[in-house]
């Protein structure tokens, strides 16, 4: 998760002294962190430096392979495919995730203002979608979309109904939508809920005391409290927006007409490898989708802590 | 909230309601209620024996993906996520940086570099290449971080020092039972996330015999798109019953665990 730099946890050393006098400096640490630095550094760093070295080169018929600089780079960036994934994923997180994040908050305020056995049941059942695989979660809604037996044929013949085919081309990105809200709104909804429960109960006591009400309660206590969690939410949800692949990859089995190889800069990614063979240009979109997604995920984080201040 | 909890447990239901159902009545009845035989049973036998039991073979590719996978990252999580709350060595600050810029890579945006990269080292198409990337969750290492400087006291540290006992010793006796919750949580996550991976072993594997069940069960589903192949909608309905059960028993099983977990290590105000 991308929390560290929200709450580095190096900080709470400097709070309390008591721990800082047992920490020697000596290499005793690196026994237990180097491990997971080793896979780390198999699987994050090589590959990362890898694309970059492949980046800068590209493979002919004529000549084989041969540094180019920033050729694909220029390709890319002046790549009208590559252009319109990028639009197709910024709209869908700038629709989707307020959505999704905002129904979340709804439901964590309403479980932590109401502590009872029903909230644990409310819980668990909206976070069970979180459960279910991308590949089933996307067999299932795509089942019920379709017309064939799906949900929205049997509404439409029970009710006379004309609900527009949600795998057309106009509503697939909103059917995508739908089916990544259904996925995670347990999931934010389960890291705000966990937010709010730390908050000492006292602070409410002393708040009604003062005369505040729920509604005051939400706006100057809870809120407050949930910023970490909702930017923390929002930083994973934009990086998932971006890396868009499993639902619109699995629904194009039963949408083949209306969901193209390029409909997510991660998809153009992977049909450039796996199709067309082109890896060194697969690897500069790669790249250049990492670092936008990293910018944004910064802003999104600073626009966070602004506010906090 | 009654409305959120009918959309979260619709399409479950839908789920199940359908995996009861012939391909025929599949096609020819209301998706919400039971229709026609109840042909549940049916379908779990046509599904664990067609082809001669593949889906059996991809719930065992699975398994073995989840326990050495999430198993092994809830391990390396737990020594490194500890070693960076309890002690302070060379390079610490850096191990920190570095771990937080690679976060922020996507990791979707690696798959297709790691796979040229493995299949230079000729680790493609073998379990190591689904395993290898699983071992890594910087979300785990994070949680046994914070979770580990307030859970186990550094008094006991000392207390186990004075007695001579080594650091391993002491992190094996003492300290894992006292991050117990944190590491039910990483597990919990790790676990969800091998089960349900889908992107890496699609990219990594070309043999079927190394499926996951999630890769496997897109690949029935696509099946009706060929020409001639052979159409088992109900074979992939009961199929993603078949692979969401374990995985929301163990949710169910753990649940208690894993929220305490999450409360005091994730989120500290």
């Amino acid at each position: 998760m991308t929390t560290l730099s929200t709450l580095p946890p190096s900080g709470q050393t400097l709070q309390s002294p008591r721990k800082q006098h047992v920490q020697k400096r000596d290499w005793t640490g690196w026994k237990f962190i180097g491990p997971f630095m080793i896979v780390f550094a198999l699987v994050l760093i090589a590959p990362v430096l890898y694309s970059i070295y492949l980046s800068f080169f590209k493979d002919q018929l004529v000549g084989g392979n041969s540094f180019v600089g920033f050729e694909n780079y220029a390709q890319a960036l002046s790549d009208p495919k590559f252009w319109e994934s990028m639009g197709r994923v910024t709209l869908f997180f700038v629709v989707q995730v307020p959505i999704m994040l905002g129904i979340a908050l709804f439901a964590a305020l309403a479980i932590d203002s109401a502590r009872l056995h029903l909230s644990s049941f409310f819980r668990i059942a909206i976070f069970l979608p979180y459960a279910v695989p991308a590949v089933v979660a996307t067999l299932m809604w795509g089942f019920m979309y379709g017309t064939k037996f799906g949900l929205v044929g049997n509404l439409n013949d029970f009710f006379s109904l004309s609900i527009p085919d949600p795998l057309s081309s106009s509503w697939v990105l909103a059917s995508i939508g739908n089916i990544v809200t259904w996925e995670f709104i347990g999931y934010n909804m389960i890291l705000f809920y966990a937010a709010l429960r730390v908050i000492p109960t006292d602070l409410y006591e002393a708040a009604s005391l003062d005369g505040a009400n729920a509604f005051r309660i939400i706006r100057s206590i809870k809120m407050p409290a949930l910023r970490p969690a909702i930017v923390i939410g929002g930083i994973f949800s934009v990086i998932g927006s971006f890396q868009l692949f499993n639902e619109p990859s699995i629904l194009q089995s039963l949408a083949p007409n209306t969901i193209s190889t390029y409909f997510s800069p991660n998809m153009y990614a992977y049909n450039l490898s796996f199709s067309g063979q082109q890896y060194n240009y697969s690897a500069t979109i790669a790249i250049i989708v990492g670092l936008i997604t990293a910018v944004i995920a910064y802003i999104v984080q600073n626009s966070g802590s602004r506010k906090e201040a | 909230m009654g409305a959120l909890l009918i959309y979260s447990l619709l399409p479950l239901f839908w789920l199940f309601v359908n995996s009861t159902k012939t391909q025929a009545e599949l096609l020819n009845s209301f998706g919400l209620w039971f229709s026609g035989p109840n042909a549940l049973w049916d379908n779990i036998v046509a599904t664990v024996t067609y082809n001669d039991g593949v889906f059996v073979r991809w719930f065992g590719n699975t398994l073995l993906y989840v326990v050495v996978g999430a198993g092994g990252a809830t391990f390396l999580a737990a020594l490194g996520g500890y070693g960076l709350a309890k002690f302070n060595f060379p390079g610490k600050k850096a191990v920190f940086a570095v771990v937080l810029g690679a976060v922020a890579i996507p990791g979707t945006a690696l798959a297709v570099p790691t796979f040229l990269m493995f299949s230079q080292m000729g680790l493609t198409n073998t379990p190591w290449a689904v395993i290898l990337p699983s071992l890594i969750s910087p979300f785990g290492l994070y949680l046994i971080w914070t979770y580990a400087l307030d859970a186990v006291p550094t008094e006991v540290l000392e207390a186990a020092r004075m007695d001579g006992a080594g650091e391993f010793r002491t992190f094996f006796t003492i300290s894992l039972k006292l991050l117990a919750p944190g590491l039910v949580t990483v597990l919990l996550f790790t676990l969800v996330a091998t089960w349900n991976n889908y992107f890496l072993p699609l990219i990594m594997l070309s043999e079927p015999t190394w499926y996951p069940l999630t890769v496997g069960l897109k690949q029935w589903s696509a099946q009706a798109q060929t020409v001639g192949g052979d159409v088992i909608y109900n074979l992939v309905i009961t199929g993603s019953l078949l692979t969401i059960v374990p995985i929301i028993v163990a949710f169910l099983f753990l649940q208690r665990y894993w929220q305490s977990g999450l409360a005091s290590g994730s989120v500290k105000a």
